[in-house]
């Protein structure tokens, strides 16, 4: 939630504000969880993803 | 009452050397076969009492799947009673006979550890990073199998199989795919799906496995009593790598067709064109466009899913004691619950909901375009076995993938059978009597104890030679000749 969102739930009853203030905790912790994983999965990439696609051709089977 | 429901599944691993894009594949399959570094045994495959050309409607075409005769070759059974060898130009894993689903998944996993123990010799032989994929497209159009097996009666009857299995599995996918970007053979566009596999499926019924590809597939190859058994072999699915996934396609699968069985089914609901809907579920992700059904009038998949779900949980409650049976009724009753209300939630069971939140991840952080080449090497990569590459392993390493099994029990399922079914006598001679063990096939094992025949040792019932059966017979043998004595052979 924008600060300018946060001033403007300012003076909505009390129980909405609660609701929302945990949903913006819930929010925020998720998007702070998915910058860490993708961090994570950074440093493992395959290093050329063009070449790496061009390379995955798979023949035959079943 | 509907015959036990002894279970496996199949999966053919895609396969790239680095640094060689011209590699052979079949080669560099049987480099990995023949690289397992744990216990097992190097046999001749008896191919003649295997019959994938046999038709489950009553008629087949002899010439049809022959097989490979290099491919025969590099086979291996492994002491967890699996079978490890090269289909033409994949290594392929078959889990070993299980007794119920929960048993299933984890064997299926178990063959995520045996691949990467053998990719690792492999690329240290060769010299070159060898790496294996648990999926099932390469994203040009070509896909390789993840297949089902489920144990019949012989007296089902097959039409009855169809009748019931086709709006089944076609809905299934929303809980069974393991995501995909982009679209294949032809398909409309999309950014991505839900199924790896959808987009190949043009038939409704057929023998086929790599050609206009059926969803229901009719190969009758029972590997057992054929006078007894049916196998259904299921080609539809997705390879998982989501332990709740893999246990509730598998579990739900089972289930449906005990029910059929008992003739616990009401009227089965119809598809107005199961081949078009196939897709048209795949390619669905707000997962609420309705289908077409035969009669008119329509459905959701999630809906009609729902209704499966309905008729077998009576069933459930009426006929089965087994608690493992409960547990693939609440997981159902949870993912349709949530694919219905917030399907996101999920993105810690279900392969395709997982791999969705990281390409939306990067698409966002990294203001990508769908068609871009990181989004398609990400999606191959959540399926490398490796525990270090694998997008999956790394999200399953972090807490972020619901688990059913430790890492200590798929450790375990490497080197140990099921002690329920079959697997229990084959994966325990290849403990035992390696230097004896010759020649396998699913329903039979051949020794060879230094006579002038080999002795041959039939093992049609697919719940005989388990360990409470042949447990204590296995233990006290001396040796091959021994066991074969106390067999009575």
């Amino acid at each position: 939630m924008s600060d300018r969102e946060r001033s403007r739930s300012k003076g909505k009853k009390e129980e909405t504000e609660a609701v929302e203030a945990e949903s913006t905790v819930e929010t925020d912790a998720a998007v702070e969880e998915i910058d860490d994983l993708l961090d994570e999965i950074d440093e493992v990439l395959e290093e050329n993803a063009e070449e790496f696609v061009k390379n995955y051709v798979q023949k035959g089977g079943e | 009452m509907a015959l036990h429901k002894v279970l496996g599944s199949e999966t053919e691993y895609g396969i790239v050397v680095r640094g060689d894009p011209g590699f052979n594949p079949a080669v560099a399959s049987s480099l990995v076969v023949n690289s397992y570094p744990g216990k097992r045994v190097k046999v001749q495959w008896s191919y003649e009492e295997e019959s994938p050309g046999r038709d489950a409607r009553g008629f087949g075409h002899d010439t049809y799947g022959l097989i490979d005769p290099e491919g025969a070759v590099v086979n291996s059974v492994l002491a967890n009673g699996a079978r490890l060898y090269v289909d033409h130009a994949h290594p392929e894993y078959s889990s070993p006979e299980t007794f119920d689903p929960l048993e299933a998944a984890l064997y299926d996993k178990a063959g995520e550890r045996v691949m990467h123990a053998a990719s690792v010799i492999a690329s240290d032989t060769s010299g070159k990073r060898v790496s294996l994929y648990k999926n099932n497209s390469d994203g040009k159009g070509n896909s390789y199998g993840a297949h089902e097996n489920y144990l019949l009666a012989r007296e089902t009857p097959f039409g009855e199989v169809i009748r019931y299995a086709m709006t089944f599995l076609v809905t299934r996918q929303i809980f069974t795919g393991a995501g995909k970007v982009g679209r294949e053979n032809d398909r409309p566009e999309v950014d991505f799906q839900i199924t790896q596999r959808a987009d190949f499926f043009e038939e409704e019924v057929g023998l086929e496995t790599t050609l206009k590809r059926p969803i229901i597939n009719t190969r009758d190859e029972p590997h057992g009593d054929p006078s007894k058994y049916r196998r259904l072999h299921v080609i539809i699915g997705d390879a998982n790598l989501s332990e709740p996934q893999i246990f509730l396609k598998l579990g739900t699968t089972a289930l449906l067709l005990a029910a059929l069985e008992d003739g616990a089914l009401p009227d089965p609901l119809d598809l107005f064109d199961p081949v078009e809907a196939c897709w048209q579920v795949s390619h669905d992700l707000s997962l609420h466009r309705p289908i077409e059904l035969d009669g008119g009038g329509t459905a959701t998949a999630i809906e009609l899913q729902g209704r499966y779900l309905e008729w077998l949980s009576k069933y459930v409650e009426k006929e089965l004691d087994d608690p493992v049976w409960d547990r693939v009724i609440s997981e159902w009753e949870r993912t349709l619950g949530l694919l219905d209300s917030d399907p996101s939630s999920l993105a810690d069971t279900l392969d395709w909901v997982a791999k969705k939140r990281l390409l939306e991840g990067y698409v966002s952080r990294d203001e990508l375009e769908w068609s871009d080449s990181k989004l398609r090497a990400l999606d191959v990569q959540y399926h490398d076995v490796d525990p270090d590459k694998g997008l999956y392993n790394r999200l399953a390493a972090r807490g972020s993938m619901r688990r059913l099994f430790t890492d200590e029990e798929i450790e375990r399922a490497v080197t140990t059978p099921p002690d329920r079914t079959r697997a229990y006598f084959r994966g325990k001679c290849v403990s035992k009597f390696s230097d004896s063990l010759v020649a396998a096939n699913w329903d039979s094992l051949v020794f060879d104890v230094g006579e002038s025949h080999l002795k041959r040792v039939p093992m049609m019932e697919p719940l005989r030679g388990d360990a409470e059966r042949v447990g204590d017979l296995l233990e006290n043998a001396e040796d091959a000749a021994d066991l074969l004595r106390r067999l009575g052979g």
